[in-house]
């Protein structure tokens, strides 16, 4: 089929070869360096927050900039970086190797979702440009939720940002798409879908939760955007119209959108754990149920987000309930990895280094999570660093850490060379000590009343000696978390000049995508692949 | 699965044009399977998208019945009633075009096609007149345009929002419907359909009864709320 020596990444050059490839690998890795280049814009913003908030009343930069910085922080982070992180950068990579395909079931349409990812980024950096440059156009400062009546009345380019985000909607939706059918249609003979490996059913049920919530956020983002330009009364009180209407449109999309966010990290954890562990995952089923599972429950509990708001008492108590409910899927998954840690052979190689991160980093923030969840509790944290502090465990911990570990995972695979496994393994450290000095320290501003998004706080007496000590250490833990993503970066990149050059499977793993050379040949397997050997069977 | 019609049915090729599987699909049946899965996902997107707007309707007609009573006034049904029509009857000749297609028919392909889009013009036209009228009488969609000298209540407008904004993104819908339709009809007059591969026209007619179904539900709901 292929000559010797030729693999997805050299059997054409150019340019022009990569712009309009429709190889998934290529698209993939497209979306990959996309993604990281997002990573650095939004982390960029995160650390202009974090400086500010260094102490009390700083004023390194103006109200209107912080407003603007940690929306284009939660703007950047959600929309450019981690929606399309593991699914299409890692899943767009792995997917179609792992069921044995050529490709995806529409590669000019996953083409498309990369191109149409891009114009929405740059009609996003557009927004976030353009005031500097155009007189009479302020800053966007609604935050990365717009809610209404806000955001129809703030002079900043909202409706260039919504459309922004209806866009990369599309993206996401035709990737999502593009992986149900792969899925279901191109299997190879002889893998039923309790044979699959793991990280496929958690793409799978990320991939229902994009086909059906993200439509959602389109007809709102368009009706907002109707809001502004015809002055339709839909969301504005003003007008007879209800504002809460688009809190319930909004989580209705942004709550599954925070599963779209996890699950794929999930479905990578139960591939790490498993491989270096060399013992078969505990409880298959019950993982790969329960990735449905919390896609199901996930559209039932949007209301949590909205306890504060003119909800009836009645209603946030069935939200409370159903929150509940979408914490036991999560927590069977952490219970299953745990159980084969158990008398497994660990090998703590940099992959394996981020799983067991993500083990304690996603568990604080789950439970966390019921502390919003129960109704008497959010009361008291609703709008505080807590929030801000359990997000992040969940979104960084979780799924970031995730992400880093899949990266390390799949990158001898990608480019078929090896990295250095100490700087590996001291950069995930680094990462590690720097996350929890950054976020645990905000658990003690939330739950001391620091309210988040504030550009400057003094405090009563009281707490004014926490909220300084905890600000500070928290900005320190965010360099030192810069670093250690800087050190794992720049570790991956040498190793593409000096690694050693990359065995077909390093980490003795047994799914189909070990089988094929690293890097894959252009299709994916020199000769058709045949399905001998069920995943996890070590 | 498959539903590819080669019964007993002799093709003759020189008809029409050459063409082989995409290289990622196994055979014909499974890239078939996958376009047809394909589309039928992305037709529930499209549910979803105007999901919201039901949601809306919803909402407020439950809370201002008063409003809907007077807006719904404006509405001519008998309008809404040919355009029904017009639609449905654009739904068989898709579906008959489809048929065709798989006997082979090529010429019957491209008139049934020919005749979907013109009744889809059909619809647009009586849209037309319905939307000038309106504006001639000062009802514009939003809280400032809405001049209706006429207007009972603070908050009419606002179901002239919603009728806007659900019929507008439904007159949308026709037009990227028709933009399908005329794409396959070039494609069928270039023999590129027959009874083995006629994917194309089964998956824009597919968008078509959809487009179809939404006008079904905004019918009644908008026209007949009396």
């Amino acid at each position: 089929m292929s000559e010797a020596g030729t693999n997805y990444i050299n059997h054409e050059k150019g340019i022009m070869s990569w712009l309009t490839t429709v190889d998934h690998k290529r698209i993939g890795l497209m979306y990959l360096w996309s993604a990281v280049a997002a990573l650095a814009a939004g982390g960029f913003f995160a650390l202009m927050i974090r400086f500010q908030l260094m102490s009390p009343e700083n004023d390194l930069i103006s109200k209107q900039t912080y407003n603007q910085a940690f929306t284009l922080h939660g703007v950047i982070m959600v929309f450019l970086f981690i929606i399309p992180s593991i699914p299409a950068a890692l899943g767009n990579f792995v997917l179609p190797i792992q069921v044995g395909a050529k490709d995806v079931a529409f590669p000019r349409m996953n083409l498309a979702s990369y191109y149409i990812y891009v114009v929405g980024s740059i009609m996003a950096l557009a927004a976030i440009a353009l005031p500097y440059f155009i007189e009479g156009w302020k800053p966007l400062d609604a935050g990365w939720t717009f809610y209404a009546p806000y955001s129809k009345q703030t002079a900043g380019p909202v409706i260039l940002m919504t459309m922004a985000a209806f866009v990369l909607g599309f993206s996401s939706i035709f990737t999502g798409l593009n992986f149900i059918v792969t899925i279901h249609k191109l299997r190879v003979k002889g893998m039923g879908w309790y044979k699959m490996p793991l990280m496929l059913w958690a793409l799978y049920a990320t991939s229902i939760l994009q086909v059906l919530a993200t439509p959602v956020i389109g007809i709102t983002l368009l009706l907002l955007a109707m809001e502004r330009v015809l002055d339709i009364g839909i969301f504005d009180p003003a007008k007879g119209g209800d504002p809460v209407l688009f809190q319930h449109f909004f989580w209705f999309y942004s709550h599954p959108a925070v599963y779209i966010m996890i699950l794929p990290g999930m479905g990578v954890i139960s591939e790490l754990i498993s491989t270096f562990c060399k013992k078969v995952i505990f409880g298959y089923n019950a993982i790969a149920n329960s990735s449905i599972a919390i896609a199901v429950i996930s559209f039932f509990v949007w209301g949590h987000h909205m306890f504060l708001s003119q909800q009836t008492t009645f209603s946030s108590m069935v939200f409370s309930f159903l929150t509940f409910g979408v914490a036991i899927p999560s927590a069977i998954k952490i219970f299953n990895w745990v159980a084969t840690l158990y008398r497994g052979s660990i090998d703590l190689k940099t992959p394996m280094c981020y799983a067991l991160s993500f083990l304690f980093l996603f568990t604080i923030g789950g439970l966390t999570g019921l502390y919003l969840g129960t109704l008497s509790t959010d009361i008291i944290l609703h709008d505080t660093y807590f929030v801000v502090a359990h997000f992040h465990y969940v979104m960084f911990g979780g799924t970031v850490i995730a992400f880093f570990g899949g990266l390390h995972f799949w990158w001898p695979k990608m480019y078929g060379v090896m990295y250095n496994e100490f700087w590996g393994r001291l950069a995930c450290g680094i990462i590690f000590i720097g996350f929890n000095m950054t976020f645990f320290s905000q658990f003690f501003l939330g739950s001391t009343g620091m309210p988040r998004r504030y550009h400057s706080y003094a405090g009563d007496a009281h707490v004014a000696e926490t909220w300084k000590s905890m600000s500070g250490l928290s900005t320190m833990g965010a360099v030192i978390l810069g670093c250690g993503i800087a050190i794992m970066f720049i570790n991956l990149l040498i190793s593409l000049k000096t690694g050693k050059k990359a065995p077909r499977n390093p980490w003795g793993a047994t799914t189909l995508e070990w089988e094929t050379q690293s890097p894959p040949v252009h299709e994916n397997f020199e000769e058709e692949p045949k399905f001998t050997r069920e995943p996890y069977s070590y | 699965m498959s539903s590819h019609n080669t019964a007993k049915i002799e093709v003759d090729k020189s008809q029409f044009a050459e063409r082989n599987v995409s290289h990622h699909f196994v055979d014909a049946d499974q890239e078939f399977d996958s376009c047809k899965m394909g589309m039928w996902l992305f037709l529930l997107t499209e549910i979803l998208l105007f999901g919201g707007l039901f949601v809306a309707y919803v909402v407020f007609r439950t809370w201002h019945p008063e409003t809907w009573e007077a807006g719904a006034e404006h509405l001519d049904w008998k309008m809404g009633a040919v355009n029904t029509g017009i639609l449905i009857a654009s739904s068989v000749t898709m579906a008959l075009a489809i048929r065709q297609a798989q006997l082979n028919d090529k010429k019957g392909t491209v008139m049934l096609l020919l005749a979907t889009v013109l009744l889809a013009s059909g619809f647009l036209v009586v849209k037309y007149f319905e939307y000038t009228h309106k504006f001639h009488l000062g009802i514009f969609p939003g809280g400032d345009n809405y001049m209706f000298p006429g207007k009972h209540l603070s908050n009419e407008f606002i179901y002239f929002s919603i009728y806007y904004m659900m019929t507008g993104l439904h007159v949308l819908h026709v037009l990227f419907g028709m933009a399908g339709i005329i794409w396959v009809t070039l494609r069928a007059a270039k023999g590129e359909f027959y009874s083995a591969y006629y994917t194309p026209v089964e998956m824009v007619g597919l968008y078509w009864h959809l487009v179809d179904l939404i006008w079904i539900f905004l019918f009644p709901l908008l026209y007949l709320t009396k």
